[in-house]
């Protein structure tokens, strides 16, 4: 970190300030730095910036921190670690550079882990969304003994071969902040990095929504209404994806090419969440489970292969 | 003669495929290097997280050269036949062939000389192969080259490869090879993080001491003794002891290239988790190892972890990181085991209604209802109190909505027995929930307490009837309610407490309870089961070395459908059909049968039904008759009393008079009533020994 940094936005001080050290470093390397997507997602990968940014052959280098939503992991506020809603800093590469690992590590220097001091580890991980007929190879990053990080080269998303291969990079924000703060429970994180009257907590910002949310999703969120919105968006997602196939305009162009991706890639994202809280409310079984992530999953190839015939996908005007 | 040192430098090579690697490199090279006539003296392979490396000592600097003769055509042989011979054997005219004389006539033959080449060259070409072809588990492409086609897959990004050739006395060349867009050279580097410039080495000897230096150890058989040496020190100056765990030691061994060992603890307010959860809490998870005091056995309060560098602060932060991780980690755990405890199992069982266990088979509390009402049945039959196995039954999934199952699946049942303890519930009880999931595989302990053997057989019957009602039956290597261990489970309950089940009507009762109405062992779906356990019992038979042949001449007999009596009956077949009685008898059955069927084939017609006494013409047809009508009425007697030793015993008393009459009685005679009736004695013979098994259906 460069001395002239304020205290209050040192890393190692403010999670704030961690966030935005991360970003910096990022933006340094090239990436266009995104604001969070507007919709409910349960990982960064969601992001159309990375979902649909990591097919077709177009070059692409993004970082944004995105809130993801995780119903089954609440603990109404009581468990020093587990949260139904954290931050993750997503980096997207595409195509992976040669140095990622060493670009990543740097990243950890710059918010303070010292590798010489600390055991950085990179252990097997092979990720896999079965949402979104996405596999790639990797690692978790573990910082003695904790995981820091997931690192990815995607193989294929949406069922279809990443060419070529773009390198992804998750932090799990409130984790590294906790460990470069030393604190041991994420309510205690010092959000704004200022002390006395004027220091925010992580608590201060989430612990309520911890708890009433908590409640929500494994006692009253409304079953019979997420039922119907799973259906609605997954029959409003197909609507979409047929009437985004350009018809022939009699000129011969425009054949062949999609106009509603992504909007109709939204409706997708909206399915799996909706899903993510039934789940999480424990109705649905473990085959039925297998049936609604397959039926997720559909959506997402057929997004994805829509995504091919837009301009974003590389297919020319 | 000259040492090949082959090193590929990677992104880190998952733990679990490293030694796998190691072993496919050695061989794919060493193979191709045979194959290519360049016999070596040794060959070694190495495996790092970060490393894959070979060294072949003692490799030919060339090939042999080699001599082959090809003949060709006939002299004066048509033109066009004498073209293609010069064009196959790179001939430039026909004189420079040689003329050899056949029992035929003249014929051309071309001496083809073919020197060997530098085996250098013919190394780079193998290598590049094998890098090409290697059979990584998993594989993936990367970077920019990753959009063409015939992209290398590796297990993970290749940075580097090192491929030297040459004796020890010289400074070796560099193999031509290039994979990938990656050219061989000498260079490599050190330890990531302590040592991570390049340096250039020679061979085997100079690669493992400046890799010493770099701080990676080469050899992971010494990183695995290095770990643990050090963690039964460090335990031992403590008064504790490691708690092995060999799996673990492997995997850690491939996560670090050097590794240093560290000792960490936790608050001992933890260690009121059940031991069982604080292992797989920490060996999971943080993949370190526990320790328990040496003294009472018991789990300590403190953990060993294995880091990949020598920190400047001697490891201080690394431990104290390790140490808050864990700490988080078992305040989840505690906090999990303790919710759990909050309620009691029975009161979890309404949500099993809303949980589908199978779409159609229901709701798991259909699942445990069907549970609860075999066992109640087969609760006597195996000596367990009806109570207190029902009660065992009623609980034993409950568990599965615990938190700390939720975590760590694989402590179900385990847990379901410390939360019934916890509970007051009866120790047979509480122990019939951790082992009614038992056996889980062919090398697992069989229960052996009578509730536990109810519960767990109930289990299993519930389990694989379900599947067969809906005719839903694994298929090829698909198996995903893992039947074929149940029916596996089901056999080795059955014959390791030697409980006698007539399997079909329990089949039928299994069948009953997903129809509501009755349904009967000679349903279609009860015998297609047995079949399927039978082939369950004749795989693990021919496992253990048993002949499945024997099950299948026991299985042939009607009304076959008791595990035990079935295993009992082919051990004693197999022991009769070792003695010479046995053996004799099983050739004199089988010659019987073949010429039955011969003559029946002639004849078009049955040679079945009672032979007639008046008939016989020879005293060794007389008495083969009575010796026939003896075994059979004492073989069925012993069949009856379930004494199969004497059923063959009986048996082998047959084995004089069928050897009797083969020597001295012809059945093929003119005479066609007496041919008829010496055919009809024949099949009294099969007929005979179907009292203890089908022999037409042994081998041999």
């Amino acid at each position: 970190m460069a001395d002239d940094t304020p205290a209050n936005m040192r890393p190692e001080r403010s999670f704030q300030g961690l966030i935005l050290a991360l970003q910096r470093y990022w933006a340094d390397r090239g990436c266009v730095i995104l604001q969070p997507y507007d919709m409910e997602v349960g990982a960064g990968t969601f992001h159309p910036a990375t979902t649909l940014r990591a097919l077709g052959p177009k070059p692409w280098k993004a970082a944004y921190v995105q809130p993801s939503r995780r119903p089954k992991d609440g603990r109404y506020g009581e468990n020093p670690n587990r949260l139904q809603h954290y931050y993750q800093l997503q980096v997207i590469l595409k195509p992976s550079p040669d140095d990622l690992q060493e670009l990543y590590l740097q990243s950890l220097y710059a918010i303070g882990i010292d590798p010489k001091l600390h055991d950085i580890r990179f252990v097997e991980d092979d990720w896999e969304s079965p949402t979104l007929g996405a596999w790639g190879l990797g690692w978790e990053c573990w910082c003695d003994g904790m995981e820091v990080s997931q690192f990815t080269y995607f193989q294929q998303v949406a069922g279809i071969e990443c060419a070529p291969v773009s390198g992804e990079l998750t932090y799990g924000l409130e984790r590294l902040a906790m460990y470069v703060q030393g604190v041991e429970n994420v309510f205690d994180l010092n959000f704004n990095g200022r002390e006395g009257g004027e220091k925010v907590t992580y608590g201060d910002v989430f612990l309520q929504a911890e708890q009433e949310y908590s409640r929500h999703n494994f006692e009253y969120a409304d079953t019979d209404m997420l039922f119907k919105q799973f259906r609605m968006a997954e029959s409003a997602c197909n609507a979409y994806l047929q009437a985004g196939w350009a018809q022939d305009d009699g000129s011969g162009r425009g054949r062949g090419r999609h106009m509603m991706a992504l909007p109709a890639y939204d409706q997708c994202i909206k399915a799996s969440h909706v899903f993510n809280l039934l789940d999480a409310r424990g109705v649905i079984s473990v085959t039925e489970r297998q049936s609604y992530i397959l039926r997720v999953r559909e959506l997402a190839k057929a997004c994805g292969q829509a995504w091919l015939a837009t301009e974003g996908g590389g297919t020319s005007k | 003669m000259p040492d090949l040192l082959l090193e590929l430098f990677s992104e880190e090579i998952p733990a679990r495929m490293q030694t796998r690697a190691a072993d496919d490199l050695r061989k794919a090279v060493t193979d191709r290097l045979v194959d290519a006539g360049l016999a070596y003296d040794g060959a070694r392979a190495f495996v790092t997280p970060r490393r894959l490396a070979l060294a072949v000592q003692g490799v030919p600097a060339r090939q042999p050269d080699i001599r082959e003769e090809k003949k060709g055509p006939r002299v004066g042989a048509p033109d066009s036949a004498i073209a293609g011979f010069l064009k196959a054997a790179g001939l430039k005219s026909i004189g420079e062939a040689k003329v050899q004389p056949d029992k035929k006539g003249d014929f051309y033959v071309a001496t083809i000389e073919k020197p060997g080449r530098a085996a250098i060259d013919v190394i780079g070409e193998i290598l590049a192969e094998v890098i090409e072809t290697f059979p990584w588990p998993k594989s993936m492409r990367w970077g920019e080259q990753s959009k063409d086609a015939g992209a290398l897959n590796w297990v993970r990004p290749l940075h580097s490869m090192i491929a030297t050739f040459g004796p020890e006395t010289e400074e070796p060349d560099i193999v031509p090879l290039s994979v990938g867009g990656i050219a061989a050279g000498n260079e490599t580097r050190g330890h990531r993080f302590l040592s991570p410039a390049p340096f250039t080495v020679r061979r085997l000897t100079d690669y493992t001491q400046k890799l010493d230096k770099a701080k990676v150890v080469l050899d992971a058989q010494r990183r695995r003794d290095i770990i643990h040496t050090e963690a039964r020190q460090l335990a031992f100056a403590q008064g504790l002891e490691l708690i092995e765990d060999d799996d673990l030691l492997a995997e850690v061994a491939g996560l670090v290239e050097w590794p240093v060992v560290l000792m960490g603890s936790f608050a001992e307010q933890f260690l009121r988790i059940p031991e069982e959860v604080i292992r797989a809490t920490i060996r999971n998870n943080q993949k370190c190892f526990v320790l328990r005091d040496a003294a009472h056995a018991k789990l300590v309060n403190k953990f060993i972890l294995v880091s990949n560098i020598e920190a400047a602060d001697g490891g201080k932060a690394i431990v104290a990181g390790n140490e808050r991780v864990i700490r988080a980690r078992l305040s989840d755990a505690k906090f999990f085991y303790e919710t759990d405890l909050k309620t009691r199992l029975e009161d979890r069982l309404p949500k099993f209604k809303d949980i589908v266990f199978h779409e159609k088979l229901g709701s798991q509390w259909d699942r445990i209802e069907r549970i609860e009402r075999l066992v109640g049945e087969l609760a006597p039959l195996v000596d367990a109190n009806v109570e207190k196995a029902k009660r065992a039954a009623r609980l034993c999934k409950a568990d599965l909505l615990t938190e700390v199952v939720g975590e760590f699946p694989e402590l179900q049942g385990t847990m379901g027995r410390y939360y019934a303890e916890e509970q007051g519930e009866d120790e047979a009880v509480a122990h019939a929930i951790e082992d009614h999931y038992k056996p889980k595989g062919p090398d697992d302990l069989v229960p052996s307490d009578p509730v536990s053997i109810a519960v767990a057989l109930a289990d299993k019957l519930v389990l694989l009837t379900g599947f067969w009602f809906h005719n839903e039956k694994p298929k090829g290597s698909g198996d995903p309610f893992a039947l074929r261990r149940a029916a596996l489970g089901v056999i080795r309950l059955v014959v390791q407490n030697q409980i006698k089940l007539p399997l079909r009507d329990w089949f039928g009762k299994g069948l009953s309870a997903y129809l509501g109405a009755e349904i009967f062992g000679d349903d279609a779906r009860a015998r297609d089961l047995l079949s399927f356990v039978v082939d369950r019992l004749k795989v693990q038979l021919r496992e253990q070395g048993a002949r499945h042949d024997l099950v299948d001449a026991v299985f042939a007999l009607e009304g076959q459908d008791d595990l035990l009596l079935i295993v009992r009956r082919v051990e004693a077949l197999g022991k009769f059909l070792d003695t010479e009685d046995g053996k004799n008898l099983l050739a004199g059955t089988k010659r019987a049968a073949n010429i039955i069927r011969i003559e029946e084939k002639k004849d078009g017609r049955q040679y079945t039904g009672a032979p007639d006494a008046t008939l016989y013409r020879q005293d060794e047809e007389k008495a083969l008759a009575k010796a026939i009508d003896a075994a059979k009425s004492e073989a069925a007697r012993a069949v009856g009393n379930e004494n199969f030793e004497a059923a063959m015993r009986a048996m082998a008393k047959l084995r004089p008079h069928v050897d009797a009459f083969f020597d001295k009685v012809t059945v093929n005679v003119e005479d066609k009533a007496l041919r008829e009736n010496r055919l009809k004695l024949l099949n009294e013979i099969r007929a005979a020994t179907r009292a203890v098994a089908d022999f037409s259906k042994i081998e041999g």
